[in-house]
């Protein structure tokens, strides 16, 4: 669907060159919620418009649907556009026009006859919920309601692909929730691939397929999200999980359980998948002569099931702590023995 | 009003305005917001197109373009700072050529929309600038021309701006005319200049006066409230 060969774009700013985007070479598949995750600065923004042409490449390449759409100009270029839409962190709706009117704005830029225009904003407004706000003004609207009209705004002309940059970074987390899942509501029904970029792990860990980890220019880690989740490669990824499990959170505790545990071990469990369901900790001390106690847990549902992190103070004879373990990774849990180093 | 009041009301107005020729009066108004409309419709059409034109061609814009931006800059900018006075004198020749004389109120047009459109042309373009660059961008995403972002996004998120612009300039034109009245276009401040300084009849300039700040609340007040009701923000 979306092909990216060796991608690079570089600034210069005052003599100084800067490569936002640094030989980016990755596929996207048809139909699938794709996450590009990275701090401010990582080069996000400017790689999701090398995308749609907003940007042109300094060299490298962009294929959608076939077509080479980095290097593209003029009418060609604003052709393939009304098949790439985006959505934005700031919504960016023209406060001058209704809701029904912004909605139709991609309609009247693809030469939409008026008649047919205002069936597919009303079917539109449908998908998104927006009933009965069709006449408001974008400034009586919520950022979520905001958003749901930059949504079917972008779905106006039927794209193959959408993407969207900071989507719900402006918007508080109930919010973010709904719009995510209106996003994969969009997704299955009507078979949109979505590219989403995003600094918030809780956006990859909801919706997204597959993520790649972008630092300086760079995609330094990209898998399955349960894959990345569970065994993170790099620092930057690392970071962004524990955004999630929490543990960076607990650290000044895990200080403090390193004092009051002097004996034992304490054990990062990850779990995957229908393991968090099962009652391993029991299992364990009934297999083993060990006694274990959970000091930290958190779980968090991705698309492809449960992921979960648990902290577990293991007491008893070395020898049976190392069976214990072993016991863990033959059921493919992911045991890590935390050091207080 | 019944006919008698009507009577009694006129000749206590000709009571304490003894020197004032109300037909000559409403001629001069007649003129004044003659010359005011026109240069302000004008002003208004020439200043948005320069406007749009500095914006455009700016440096990263639609049109970015150093030469043109710099030649439009520089021509808003010298007619912006020559005094309207001198404005005037400097195009009597020009104005010659066009109406065979500088008399009358169509022969103060051409200074009055070259002193002002420069100077609306500049409010275009902070207004121009106030727009969110996140709309353009979005219309840009969609695969907007360049002639569809001027009139649907530019001149349409912009338009309180431009109104509130234009009234300004507008109110400054009723000056302008006031101006051009002196050296023979009529209207107004001709009038008031002419029977009232020159001949020394204070109650004619005193009524000028007064219908020409009624004519400036007037284009004030119609402006604000367009602004307003355009303004969804
Ligand atoms: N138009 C531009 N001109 C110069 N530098 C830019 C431009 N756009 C982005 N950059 C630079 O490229 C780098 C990546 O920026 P960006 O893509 O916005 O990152 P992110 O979206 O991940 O925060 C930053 O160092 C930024 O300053
Ligand atoms: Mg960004």
């Amino acid at each position: 669907m979306i092909s990216i060969k060796e991608l690079r774009k570089e600034f210069t700013v005052e003599d100084k060159k800067i490569v936002a985007v640094d030989d980016v070479t990755l596929d996207i598949k048809r139909g699938e919620i794709f996450g590009v995750i990275g701090y401010s600065g990582a080069g996000k923004s400017t790689f999701i418009r090398l995308l749609n042409g907003l940007e042109q490449p300094t060299s490298g390449e962009v294929f959608i649907n076939g077509k080479r759409f980095s290097h593209m100009k003029g009418e060609s270029l604003r052709q393939a556009r009304q098949k790439v839409s985006m959505i934005f962190q700031h919504f960016n709706l023209l406060w001058s026009r209704t809701v029904e009117e912004n909605i139709a704005f991609p309609l009247e830029i693809a030469g939409v006859s008026k008649e047919e225009r205002y069936d597919r904003v009303q079917n539109l407004i449908e998908l998104v919920g927006l009933q009965g706000r069709e006449k408001a003004y974008p400034s009586q609207l919520s950022g979520g309601q905001k958003q749901r009209v930059g949504i079917a705004r972008a779905l106006a002309n039927e794209p193959d692909v959408l993407l969207g940059d900071e989507a719900t970074s402006a918007l508080d987390p109930e919010t973010t929730d709904a719009i995510l899942d209106l996003l994969v509501d969009i997704n299955e029904r009507l078979g949109i691939t979505i590219v989403l970029i995003t600094h918030e792990m809780h956006v990859i860990q909801k919706i997204c397929h597959r993520v790649a980890v972008m630092e300086a220019g760079r995609i330094v880690e990209m898998g399955k999200v349960l894959d990345v989740f569970q065994n993170p490669q790099q620092s930057v990824t690392k970071r962004f999980v524990s955004q999630l499990t929490g543990v960076k959170d607990t650290l000044p505790t895990l200080e403090m359980l390193f004092d009051n545990y002097p004996s034992g071990s304490l054990i990062q469990l990850t779990f995957v998948g229908k393991k968090t369901e099962e009652p391993i900790l029991t299992e364990l001390i009934r297999n083993f002569q060990v006694s274990a106690s959970v000091v930290h847990g958190h779980i968090n549902e991705t698309k492809d099931g449960p992921y979960g992190t648990l902290i577990v103070h293991i007491d008893g004879a070395e020898s049976q702590i190392h069976e214990a373990l072993q016991f863990l990774q033959s059921i493919d849990v992911k045991a890590e023995v935390l050091s207080n180093e | 009003m019944n006919e008698q009041t009507s009577n009694e009301t006129t000749s206590f107005i000709e009571q304490i305005f003894p020197n004032v020729d109300w037909g000559q009066m409403w001629e001069a108004t007649y003129e004044t917001l003659y010359m005011t409309a026109l240069s302000t419709v004008f002003t208004f059409i020439f200043g948005l197109v320069i406007g749009l034109l500095l914006f455009l061609t700016a440096p990263h814009n639609l049109w970015a373009n150093r030469i043109v931006h710099f030649l439009t800059g520089a021509f808003v900018n010298i007619f912006r700072s020559i005094p309207f006075i001198i404005l005037i004198i400097l195009l009597i020749p020009f104005t010659k050529l066009i109406f065979g004389s500088i008399r009358g109120a169509n022969a103060a047009l051409p200074a009055l929309i070259i002193g002002a459109a420069p100077f609306y042309a500049r409010m275009v373009l902070i207004a121009l600038r106030e727009i969110d660059k996140g709309v353009i961008e979005a219309a840009k995403s969609m695969g907007a021309k360049t002639s569809t972002i001027i009139w649907k996004v530019l001149i349409p998120e912009s338009r309180p701006a431009l109104i509130s612009g234009i009234t300004v300039t507008s109110v400054a034109l009723v000056g302008y005319t006031a101006m051009a009245g002196v050296i023979g276009a009529g209207g107004l401040g001709h009038l008031a200049f002419l029977y009232g300084f020159q001949r020394n009849r204070p109650d004619v300039t005193l009524v000028a006066t007064i219908i020409i700040l009624f004519i400036v609340f007037f284009i004030q007040w119609l402006g604000d409230t367009i602004s307003a009701k355009v303004d969804k923000r």
